[in-house]
This record gives C-alpha cells, sequence and structure tokens, in this order.
C-alpha cells in the first residue's frame, strides 16, 4: 500500500492554557477527500494551520508527501494548495493579476494556458478582467478555488468552501472537488459545517470535538457508531454537549 | 530564495499601484507638500538673511529629499505587510512557498522603486522651484543614498517585527517607527545641535552621519569618508539585527499562532 499523503500523528497544539489540538492522529491517502467535521472551537481550522505550516505544533508530526513538514516546509508547500472562506485574494487587482502572481509563486508552468483552465473549470472565465473586490461572495469563493488549483497541487486543503454560498453555487464547489479529485486523482481535505458537503463530497470523516477526535469512519460508520440519523443531528448533539465517548475507528 | 517568487511579489505590489492610482497620493502628493514648505520657508530665510545664509540652511531641502528616501523605503517594507492584512490575503501568502529571504528581498525591492520615485520626484522640483541640486554631490551621493536605503530597510523590518509580534491594533508604527528617530538623526540640523546628554543617541544612528557627511559634502565638495564608514558600519549592525528580529518573531507568529489573529480581525 502507497504511503499516505498527509499524515498526523499524535498532533497537540497548547496557546497557554488552551489546548485547541489535543492528539489527533489520521492520514490521507492518494486521491481520497477527507472531511474535518465539529463544532466552533473544534480545533479544525487550527489542526489545518498547522498543516500549512503557519502555526507550529506544540507536539506530533505532519507528514507530508513522506516528508516531515518541520523540515522541508517550502518543497512540500510548493506540492499542495490552500482554499478557505476567511481569506480573499487583494480585491484591487484584476482577477488574472491575482492568478498571476500566485502563479509565479507556485511555479506554475504555462501559466496564460493554466489560467484560462481553472477559470474555465470554476464557469467564471468571463470575469477573468473583473477588479476582485467587485465580485460576488460566490464568485469570490471560485477565484480562490482557482488559485488553489493552479498548481495543480497534490493535497488540497479546503476550509469551509462552500460557507456564505446560495445552494447552486456551493452545488457546483461540491461538483469541481469531486471532479479534481476524479481527474487529477487530488487528496483533499475538506472542513465544513454544512452536513450536505460532508456526505455528498467526502469518503471519509474525521469527526472532531473540543480538539479530540470522536471517530474517523465514512459517513455510515459515524452514524451507525453513535446511533443517530444524520450527520446533522450527531453534529447538534455533540455541539450542544450530549454525551458522545471519545473513541476512534479507522 | 527563489527569483520567480520575488518577481511575483512584487508584481503584486506594481499591479497595486496601477490599479490605484489613489496611492500615489501618498507616494507622491505628501513629499510634494514637504517640499514646498521647506522650501519656500528656505527661500524666505534666505530673502532675510542675504550674504550671511549658512549653507546648512539649504540643505533643509536636501534633507527633505534624503529623509523621504528612509521613509519610502521602510514604508515598503511595513506596508507590504500591511497590504496583505487589509486584504485578507496574508494566509495566501504564508501558506504559499515563500521564504522569510524572498519575502524580505520583494519588501526591500519594493521599497527601492518607492524611495527611487519619490526621490526623483522631489529632486528635479527642487532644482526647478529653488535651484538645489542634490545631484553636485556627483559620484559621492550614490553611497549615501545606498546607506539611506539600507537604514530604511532596517526600519522597514523592525516595524513589521513589532506589528505582527504586537498584533493588528499596532499598525501605526508602520508610519510612527521612523519618526521615533527623526529628532535625533540630524535631518534637519547638526548633531552639535542636541543636547550633549542625547547626542550619544544620534552617534547610535547610521542616518545621523549620512546628514552630516552630505552637509560637509555640499559645503566643502569633498566626501567625508569617516562619516560615510561609520554609517556603513552601523547598518551593517542594525540590518544583522532587523534581519534576525523579524526571522525570531515569524517564528515566535508561528508558534503562537499570531498570522492567524490578523484574519479574523
Amino acid at each position: 500500500m502507497s504511503e499516505p499523503v498527509l499524515q498526523v500523528s499524535n498532533l497537540v497544539k497548547k496557546f497557554g492554557e488552551l489546548t485547541p489540538v489535543d492528539g489527533i492522529s489520521f492520514e490521507i491517502r492518494q486521491g481520497e477527500i477527507l472531511g474535518l467535521l465539529g463544532a466552533n472551537g473544534a480545533g479544525k481550522t487550527t489542526a489545518i494551520n498547522m498543516i500549512l505550516g503557519i502555526v507550529t505544533p506544540t507536539a506530533g508530526e505532519i507528514r507530508v508527501f513522506g516528508k516531515e513538514l518541520a523540515k522541508e516546509r517550502i518543497a512540500i508547500l510548493r506540492r499542495m494548495n490552500f482554499c478557505s472562506t476567511y481569506t480573499q485574494l487583494p480585491g484591487n487587482l484584476r482577477v488574472w493579476q491575482n492568478l498571476v502572481v500566485f502563479g509565479k509563486i507556485y511555479r506554475v508552468p504555462h501559466l496564460k494556458t493554466r489560467i484560462d483552465e481553472v477559470l474555465e473549470m470554476l464557469e467564471i472565465r468571463h470575469l477573468k478582467n473583473r477588479i476582485s473586490g467587485n465580485l460576488s461572495a460566490g464568485e469570490s469563493t471560485r477565484l480562490n478555488l482557482c488559485k488553489a488549483l493552479l498548481n495543480k497541487p497534490e493535497l488540497l486543503l479546503l476550509d469551509e468552501p462552500t460557507a456564505s454560498l446560495d445552494p447552486d453555487i456551493a452545488d457546483k464547489v461540491r461538483k469541481v472537488t469531486r471532479r479534481i479529485r476524479d481527474e487529477e486523482g487530488t487528496s483533499i481535505l475538506y472542513t465544513s459545517h454544512n452536513m450536505r458537503d460532508v456526505e455528498e463530497v467526502c469518503d471519509r470523516v474525521v469527526f472532531m470535538h473540543q480538539g479530540k477526535i470522536l471517530f474517523i469512519g465514512t459517513a455510515a460508520e459515524i452514524l451507525s457508531h453513535f446511533q443517530e440519523e444524520s450527520l446533522e443531528s450527531l453534529f447538534i448533539r455533540v455541539a450542544r454537549g450530549g454525551e458522545i465517548e471519545a473513541a476512534s475507528a479507522s | 530564495m527563489t527569483l520567480s517568487t520575488i518577481q511575483a511579489l512584487v508584481l503584486r505590489n506594481l499591479f497595486l499601484y496601477t490599479r490605484t492610482p489613489v496611492r500615489l497620493v501618498e507616494l507622491l502628493f505628501w513629499p510634494l507638500v514637504d517640499l514646498l514648505v521647506w522650501g519656500y520657508l528656505t527661500v524666505f530665510l534666505q530673502k532675510h538673511t542675504g550674504d550671511t545664509f549658512p549653507y546648512q540652511i539649504t540643505f533643509l531641502i536636501g534633507s527633505v529629499i534624503l529623509w523621504d528616501i528612509i521613509f519610502r523605503a521602510q514604508q515598503g517594507v511595513a506596508l507590504y505587510f500591511l497590504e496583505d492584512v487589509w486584504s485578507r490575503n496574508l494566509l495566501n501568502v504564508f501558506s504559499a512557498p515563500v521564504t522569510n529571504a524572498d519575502y524580505l528581498l520583494s519588501t526591500y525591492a519594493i521599497g527601492l522603486l518607492r524611495a527611487a520615485v519619490t526621490s526623483l520626484m522631489l529632486s528635479v522640483l527642487a532644482i526647478l522651484l529653488y535651484s538645489f541640486n542634490l545631484f553636485e554631490l556627483n559620484w559621492s551621493l550614490i553611497p549615501f543614498v545606498f546607506n539611506l536605503l539600507l537604514f530604511g530597510w532596517s526600519l522597514g523590518m523592525i516595524s513589521t517585527a513589532l506589528i505582527v509580534r504586537w498584533g493588528p491594533a499596532a499598525e501605526t508604527l508602520a508610519w510612527a517607527v521612523p519618526f521615533f528617530i527623526q529628532p535625533f538623526a540630524a535631518v534637519y540640523y547638526p548633531v552639535a545641535s542636541l543636547p550633549p546628554a542625547i547626542q550619544w543617541i544620534a552617534q547610535c544612528i547610521p542616518c545621523s552621519y549620512i546628514f552630516e557627511g552630505m552637509r560637509d559634502g555640499l559645503n566643502s565638495g569633498g566626501v567625508s569618508w569617516s562619516d560615510l564608514g561609520m554609517a556603513t558600519g552601523l547598518n551593517v549592525i542594525y540590518l544583522i539585527f532587523a534581519g534576525w528580529l523579524f526571522v525570531r518573531v515569524m517564528k515566535t507568529a508561528r508558534e503562537k499562532g499570531l498570522l492567524t489573529k490578523f484574519v479574523s480581525q
């Protein structure tokens, strides 16, 4: 069996007294979409920030493409990319200008062609000359995704990519996510509050609560384990402090 | 360090200026206001002192131009970081394959471009409006100006490090840091004008030697090698310290999650 694309082992992050991530371990296999699910404060974003190297872990290890992130961060980042609802590309630049800048940073070959490809894929090619700050929320999210796809990443981190999108655009984003995985074999770590996202898009789900992993498995396995009818009802039960036994299965 | 990454980061800033002409106000308008105020003050003093007019006062115009080189170079580094904060682009940049060296070198380049644009405009206007020609210093101008750039870059790195460490509330340091040192930097008056008890502060600041040296140069026509040597030596120390501080603070920022706080503001 090939080495996991991403391997997180006993990852801990402490900020003073707080421990937003408390000893989590999981891995993503080649071409897998792994959902990171949990209420606000579950530790999802902190975990993603550690995988991106923006936050240094207090303990534990992150290996990407078999390499240790702490030692080969730049080489690893060249082969991955990131898109978050909470970040934007500079609003005063045109769409194509933003993509040129990031394309050069990621050393994308045949950049002009690739920019057209990603804009086409996300159905925003007609916005190429628009000012990024004038885009709607849905268009802006798709521009962020274009940036994230520019370098054909082998590992893609998507932090709540459908938040604040209308159902039509959210559906398109989900379809694109699956298409990238199917066509390019990209491994994807996908965080979301949207249960439909998780059920439709993710092969497996890491369910987090208060910095710990409650369960890892398919959506069906999670429902069966916690004897719930839907991920949404499980999510609400956990968020409202319902009795949940910390357990893990892979 | 990657040339294409540095080019991309510089390009991003150039796009900003071509896209938002109002930014030229900051780059051209305020320096122009300074030049006009100090220039006409010089003209006024010249008229009322006649032949006894000391060359140091003429150099006020040169001081405006040369101080602006420090300020624009410092702003090039410090505002570069804030541009990413304001546009919520910070995590995109710091989650990309950008090393500290790539980042710093691109800010230096932007600082150099900003200083070049402003100082060129001011120098030409100083000749046209006040017959003050900074280029009388000929080739000796180059090492002096280069030293001012070095000092501006150091101040820029220190400003950025402090903003990263103390968070968005410390943004104002991007403008304030150069003015903390200006009273002691011999910009508009010689070090000897300062009270003896605080002259040592001026002696620890590289640009005080530059301004002193250039005043001497314009007066005597020669080059003050000792001033130039002191300025260069101090600048090397400042650059090493500022670079160390920047790298240290970025490490702390990753440990404490400080960069993510700029996103959630």
